[in-house]
């Protein structure tokens, strides 16, 4: 049976001496989380999510959902935990305190959204799409919906989806065709069907809220022409009790390759009660302002099925037996050797951790962002911080996504043939990661995104104005620091790549599209590889400034410095690859026809 | 009813302790650190008396460090009223936490004092006996059950060989056993009450206390490592074997 140690003490690490958290103390919310707090919040986080939601997770995957009469069962076990979840509070973690929620940081709800995936992806998906449809409604709704929905959502007593999807329509959402008709009343009557839809029925909360895209019948085409509505599973009365079974209803459950414990749903909507949240045909871009939130959340998604993949492999690393190690025996006194004396063992261990713990310290960094860009009094503070959550976003999603299964992958590797057998658990985070890749947009469409959207908005500001001087400026001070340089030289040298890769989309990605397309994924891992860089000489930093000052565990503090040598010379150096093949453009990508396929 | 709970702070139950190469002690530097399990079953009890109407105010204190208010304050999470923290930097032993609580026990008036039945890094099992002795008050000890009435509670205690019924008079000292009952988790918005919640730091001379230490400890060292296994040819050979070297028949 797989194990989950929650990190803790990374997290403690990385937001009070990498990111210094103490520093945003009057931002609303931060007032509250002082450390001591901060840290008994995550000790109980990791307590709940390791005794309760971590026990459940291979059963869940084994068993998965029930569909009955129209009615969704989570695995044995999931509603009971549930129940803990949300009695304990946790669904309001970061919830607005005037609807009930403890309003505190975003940093904070990502580090227990963290916890909860590696400890249960299947489960944290429940609560997580809540989530989705607390910011929908936060953000767009009218005062009366707040009133109405936010309470009891951010409580958990009701849960939310987000309904997206049809056959028809994944990526290109402009094709949707599910449609709402006015009514005289003001309410909509919404009809069609959406597929994949996550969490879409069960029978762990009270209520469900679907956040549904849909057509009004005079709506332009494409993605000027959709709007987005809310549509309670049991309508709900003025008084906040619940009416009559809406019309909306899960057909069909599907089988699939991972996350077996969350209900993946297709809804049927037959002239379902709904209401229009935002304005007509403004709901795609609605829809848009709060993906930010939630591409992180599945970003986090990303490393944290590396994270349980990594320690699982390192516990059996250290206790399988086999072969010697190639400089003579390490462990003479049995019949082999741990197999984590042989170096490419470590390679596949070091790649996992240096990317767990790089990315966790840009997801938290990505996560204050937020934090500022919603609570920074200055407003200058605030469109910095919007600028660079632009820019992080879809890179922290795609690229923690791809490396979470990738990483993941290498952890079930070092398990060797055990690793592929299902009593060892880890088969299961590797199938449970490749969702990741896909939903909240697919990767590929997070760099075009970037690449098309994010880097030419308001002339490049984001990335010279904001992006480059925070890391250029970082990396020319880190290098007059002897102990830094290493580091910093190197990462200027990635930024370089960065530089040039931007400059050679300006001068080949307008004359051709298809070189900025071709590029796109490329120029992404450059910009994941560079940040990831920066965080880790801010680690090396706040390590080195700890041990000389003789606290913490000089171990932890050690290792920082190897992970980020590791990081430096063995993963850094594919910016260098990434440039290249951008260089080569989209001519020979093009060159075969279709039919040559 | 007043209730009294101490709670002490110690190296988590998930470390494991080596000492320290020169034998001076356990090596615990950078140790996560918890609130004794034992002493969570008695928070959790007491809060659970409260729960039942029985008690009114649960005050949870400890010993030590400035770090233990954190101890304190999971205490006040799980649902004490308040803490007091007698701070000190002193190798604390049972004698001292015993006087230490009976001073504190003068200046609260509990009740009950509550107790785990023994921390699980020192595993004394002492404080509880010796504040019953100093108090001058009746004992129960290793509770798998409590049951509080009038001036008295009926008590379980786990002992050698099974379980004892007995009826106490109160004032009391509890000690408490691990299957009083399971520890809640603790909610979130109760991490964030207990905050708010009074935490009152003393020094044991504010209470006339000497805790200076009466045991000197002269060597710490890690058991044995355990010798590899032999396979034996036949049973004849493993009866001499337990009879003759393991003398275990
Ligand atoms: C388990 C699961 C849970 C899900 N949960 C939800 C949910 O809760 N709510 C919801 O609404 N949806 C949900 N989805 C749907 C998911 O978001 C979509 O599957 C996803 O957006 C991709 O759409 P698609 O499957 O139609 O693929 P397509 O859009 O057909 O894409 C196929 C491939 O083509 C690529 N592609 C498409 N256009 C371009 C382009 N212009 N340039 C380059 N590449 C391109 C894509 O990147 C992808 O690799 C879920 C899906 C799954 C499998």
């Amino acid at each position: 049976m797989p194990s989950y140690n929650a990190p803790v003490r990374d997290m403690l690490f990385v937001m009070y001496d990498v990111l210094n958290m103490d520093a945003y103390k009057d931002l609303e919310g931060f007032g509250e989380a002082t450390p001591d707090v901060v840290s008994a919040i995550l000790d109980e986080g990791a307590k709940i999510t390791q005794e309760v939601l971590q026990p459940i997770n291979l059963s869940g995957d084994e068993e998965g959902c029930h569909l009955a009469n129209g009615v969704v069962t989570p695995p044995k076990g999931f509603k009971e935990a549930y129940k803990q979840y949300i009695e304990g509070g946790w669904g309001g973690l970061t919830g607005d305190p005037e609807y009930g929620g403890q309003g505190l940081p975003y940093v904070l709800g990502v580090a227990m959204n963290e916890m909860c995936c590696s400890a249960n992806f299947g489960f944290s998906m429940y609560p997580g799409l809540t989530h989705g449809a607390i910011d929908a409604i936060e953000q767009h709704g009218s005062k009366e919906q707040q009133e109405m929905y936010l309470p009891k959502l951010i409580s958990g007593e009701w849960a939310g989806t987000m309904n997206l999807t049809e056959a028809q329509a994944g990526t290109d959402l402009g094709l949707i065709r599910t449609k709402a008709s006015p009514q005289p009343d003001g309410t909509y009557l919404v009809s069609g069907t959406k597929i994949f839809i996550s969490a879409g029925e069960h029978d762990m909360s009270e209520n469900i809220i679907h956040l549904v895209l849909a057509r009004l019948p005079d709506a332009p085409t494409g993605t000027q022409g959709i709007s987005l509505f809310i549509v309670p599973k049991f309508l709900v009365n003025p008084d906040g009790s619940l009416g009559a079974r809406n019309k909306v209803v899960c057909s069909r459950l599907e089988e699939k390759m991972g996350i077996h414990s969350n209900a993946t749903c297709v809804m049927n909507f037959e002239d379902a009660v709904g209401y229009l949240i935002g304005q007509p045909n403004k709901g795609l871009r609605a829809m848009f302002t709060m993906m930010n939130a939630a591409r992180l959340g599945v970003a986090v998604q990303g490393y944290s099925m590396s994270e349980v993949a990594y320690q699982n492999a390192v516990a059996y690393s250290k206790d399988r037996l086999q072969m010697r190690a190639l400089t003579g025996p390490k462990a003479p006194d049995k019949p082999a050797d741990p197999i984590i004396v042989h170096p490419d063992i470590r390679r596949n261990l070091l790649t996992a951790r240096a990317f767990n713990e790089g990315a966790r310290a840009m997801a938290y960094w990505t996560a204050l962002q937020v934090d500022i860009a919603r609570r920074h009094p200055d407003a200058t503070e605030r469109q910095k911080a919007e600028d660079l959550l632009g820019l992080l976003t879809p890179v922290a999603k795609a690229y923690f996504t791809d490396m979470g299964f990738l990483t993941s992958s290498m952890c079930l590797q070092c398990f060797g043939g055990h690793g592929y057998i299902r009593e060892w658990g880890v088969e299961q985070f590797v199938r449970d990661a490749r969702i990741a890749m896909i939903y909240e947009g697919a990767n590929g469409i997070q760099a075009l995104d970037l690449v098309g959207r994010k880097l030419p908005a308001n002339n490049g500001r984001a990335l010279m104005e904001v992006f480059f001087p925070e890391i250029g400026g970082f990396c020319e001070q880190a290098a007059a620091d002897p102990e830094l340089a290493p580091f910093a030289t190197a990462v200027l040298g990635a930024l370089e790549h960065l530089v040039d890769a931007g400059q050679w989309l300006m001068e080949n990605g307008m004359k051709n599209r298809d070189n900025a397309g071709a590029a796109a994924t490329d120029y992404l891992y450059i910009m994941a590889l560079t940040t990831l860089g920066y965080m880790w000489i801010r680690q090396v930093k706040a390590a080195k400034a700890k041990l000389a000052a003789g606290e913490g565990d000089p171990q932890f503090l050690n290792s920082k410095v190897i992970l980020a040598k590791f990081f430096v010379e063995r993963m850094l150096p594919d910016t260098a690859a990434h440039l290249a093949k951008i260089k080569g453009g989209a001519d020979t990508l093009m060159a075969l026809p279709a039919e040559a396929f | 009813m007043k209730l009294l709970v101490a709670v002490k702070r110690v190296v988590d139950y998930n470390v494991n302790v080596r000492s320290k190469s020169d034998g001076t002690g356990p090596d615990i530097a950078n140790a996560k650190m918890s609130m004794n399990p034992f002493d969570e079953v008695a928070i959790e009890e007491a809060v659970r008396l409260k729960e039942a109407g029985k008690a009114t105010e649960i005050v949870a204190v400890s010993m030590g460090l400035k770090a233990c208010e954190e101890t304190i304050r999971t205490a006040m999470a799980m649902g004490a009223d308040r803490g007091i923290l007698v701070e000190t930097d002193a190798q604390l032993q049972p004698l001292a936490v015993a006087k230490v609580l009976k001073a504190l026990v003068a200046k609260e008036q509990p009740q009950a004092v509550l107790l785990g039945k023994q921390a699980i890094d020192d595993d004394c099992n002492q404080t509880g006996q010796m504040l019953a002795a100093l108090l001058g008050w009746a004992q129960g000890t290793f509770l798998s059950k409590l049951e509080v009435g009038d001036g008295k509670a009926i008590v379980i205690r786990e002992v050698d060989g099974g379980l004892e019924t007995d009826e106490i008079k109160l004032p009391a000292v509890l000690t408490v056993d691990l299957r009083l009952n399971e520890p809640r988790f603790v909610k979130l918005p109760n991490i964030m009450k207990a905050k708010k919640k009074p935490l009152e730091v003393i020094k044991p001379a504010d209470l006339g206390v000497d805790v200076d230490p009466r045991l000197a400890y002269s060597n710490f060292r890690d058991p044995p490592k355990r010798q590899a296994g032999i396979k034996v040819k036949t049973v004849a050979e493993l009866v001499e074997k337990l009879k003759n070297e393991a003398k275990v028949i």
